[in-house]
């Protein structure tokens, strides 16, 4: 088996693996932390395809920032120490409908489009074009998502601060 | 190097993973010298020899010695811990760290990988290094160990951004983010007719930016001042409490590994990578790789003479630091070495 063909199946079977054990896991932490398996594996995906920037925005946005944000949230909030998640099956029929409909059609989907093989080309280098592009024709939309991000992060600092704030005055007047 | 070692071993994968396998040589003979030698100079600081009996000449082999100790330990696992994470943990820090020693070129004939994106993949790959130890502190399931955790994730996440923006200022001047450009870029002997083409002496402001990224890196490499995932008057051992034997070292190796990672980085970003300080005069391939890892030594015994030097800042202080302090100059510095960069 060729490199490329043994790295694709392995982190196939990672990404699987790891997804699976992160639905069906009844730890959440131990969810989370499968689904940086996942996550990591994904990276590993667009890296095969010579996506390298995406790859690395994928480990760095996903892995580095959400994740550890999502394990932080995990262990601050949970309280009694990680209780079980209490996993049970509700509405079995409209679910298995569902899912039967949606897999239907990805199947359909997936045999009737007539899949486009480009060449492979080697060492492809993106992060330039993307650079240029976003700051040519995607400028606009590049500046708005700043000023989104900007008008997130005072809103977070401000709701920080307002709840620090609606702690203090009982202290002060007592 | 590649076509060297294709042409002496027969297969493919092969080549890949001796290939792959080169800067550990370079690592674990690192870290048995770097933990000998910061016993020594945390000695000589406070007025004491360190270890001077194994081996004969100031105890040389004495972690030699403690490795084959090490190696004879029980390894523990706490009965309420949960087992596979807590013996998954060191590798992933491990593999985190070694990871990050793919964008980083040796020698100029040796890069692991020339990805267009070198610096942002390192900045992206050590921030596992943050989930395995969150993820040791949370299966050893012990108070001092969860606490060490939270606080590494609050600090790592605090750190990265004076980071990444003092590493965005080089890249501002660099103009790629290919690590074995940028250190192409410092070859030469030109800035003022004396001085090394080295960025650190491009302009005013790139000496600040390696101060604020010396910082941010310590902070990054969990070492004192900052070291408070894993202080010990307060915390025991932080997230390590409960390691002991082989996993430990891995922990502990992974400290030093981080070290000189972080070193290396700083070296070719700021100090011209593998180029010879003196011009054409020792350059080469091989020398190239003496000259990295030596110019990186020199920054590991800086941060290990700061270690004995300075006392540890408390939380609060720690993230006073970072965003009141270190951001706001960061960001000034990047617009300031921007408009130089424009200027002239």
């Amino acid at each position: 088996m060729e490199l490329s063909a043994f790295l694709f199946y392995f982190f196939a079977l990672l990404i699987i693996g790891s997804a699976a054990i992160m639905v069906f896991s009844k730890n959440i932490v131990h969810s989370a932390f499968a689904l940086m398996f996942t996550l990591a594996g994904l990276a590993a995906f667009y890296a095969l395809l010579y996506a390298g920037f995406v790859a690395v925005t994928q480990l760095l946005v996903y892995v580095g920032g959400i994740l550890v944000i999502v394990l932080f949230g995990v262990m601050l909030t949970t309280r009694g120490y990680f209780e079980k998640i209490k996993t049970r099956t509700v509405h079995l029929l409209p679910a298995a409908l569902f899912s039967m409909a949606i897999a239907i059609i990805l199947i359909t989907v997936f045999l009737s489009t007539e899949w486009i093989l480009a060449p492979l080309e080697e060492e492809v280098f993106t992060v330039q074009g993307i650079g240029e592009l976003l700051m040519t024709d995607y400028m606009l939309p590049f500046q708005v998502v700043g000023v989104l991000l900007l008008l997130a992060i005072i809103g977070a600092v401000l709701m920080a601060t307002r709840v620090a704030g609606e702690e203090e005055p009982p202290s002060a007047s007592g | 190097m590649q076509q060297f070692l294709e042409s002496y071993l027969p297969a493919a994968p092969l080549v890949v993973l001796v290939y792959a396998m080169i800067p550990l040589m370079i690592i674990l003979l690192y870290a048995l010298f770097a933990i000998w030698f910061e016993r020594k100079v945390a000695g000589h600081i406070q007025d004491r020899l360190g270890p001077m009996r194994v081996g004969g000449w100031h105890g040389w082999s004495q972690s030699i010695a403690d490795l084959l100790k090490i190696l004879q330990k029980e390894d523990i696992v706490p009965a309420k811990a949960d087992r596979f994470l807590f013996k998954l943990a060191p590798f992933i820090a491990f593999a985190a760290s070694y990871g990050a020693y793919a964008v980083i070129p040796l020698s100029s004939e040796y890069i692991g990988s020339m990805i267009d994106v070198g610096v942002f993949y390192f900045i992206a790959i050590t921030s596992l290094l943050s989930i395995s130890i969150i993820m040791a502190g949370w299966a050893s399931n012990n108070k001092w160990s969860l606490l060490g955790a939270m606080r590494t994730a609050a600090q790592t996440v605090s750190y990265e951004v004076p980071t990444v923006v003092t590493i965005l200022s080089v890249i501002v001047v660099t103009g790629t983010l290919n690590l074995m450009e940028v250190t192409e870029m410092q070859s030469g002997n030109t800035t003022l007719g004396f001085l090394p083409n080295w960025i650190i002496f491009h302009s005013p402001f790139m000496l600040l930016a390696f101060v604020l990224f010396f910082i941010a890196a310590l902070a990054e490499a969990h070492r004192v001042p900052f070291d408070l995932p894993e202080s010990e008057s307060e915390l025991v051992g932080g997230y390590q409490t409960e390691y002991s034997g082989m996993r430990w070292a891995v922990f502990m190796l992974t400290e030093y590994v981080d070290l000189l990672l972080l070193s290396l980085i700083g070296v070719v970003l700021f100090f011209g990578g593998w180029n010879s300080p003196f011009g054409s005069f020792m350059d080469g391939p091989v020398w190239g790789v003496f000259w990295s890892v030596s110019k990186a030594m020199v920054l590991v015994f800086v941060m290990m003479w700061l270690r004995w030097t300075l006392p540890r800042l408390r939380v609060d202080q720690l993230m006073n630091l970072c965003w009141k302090y270190l951001i706001p100059i960061c960001f000034v510095n990047l617009i300031l070495i921007a408009l130089w960069e424009m200027l002239f």
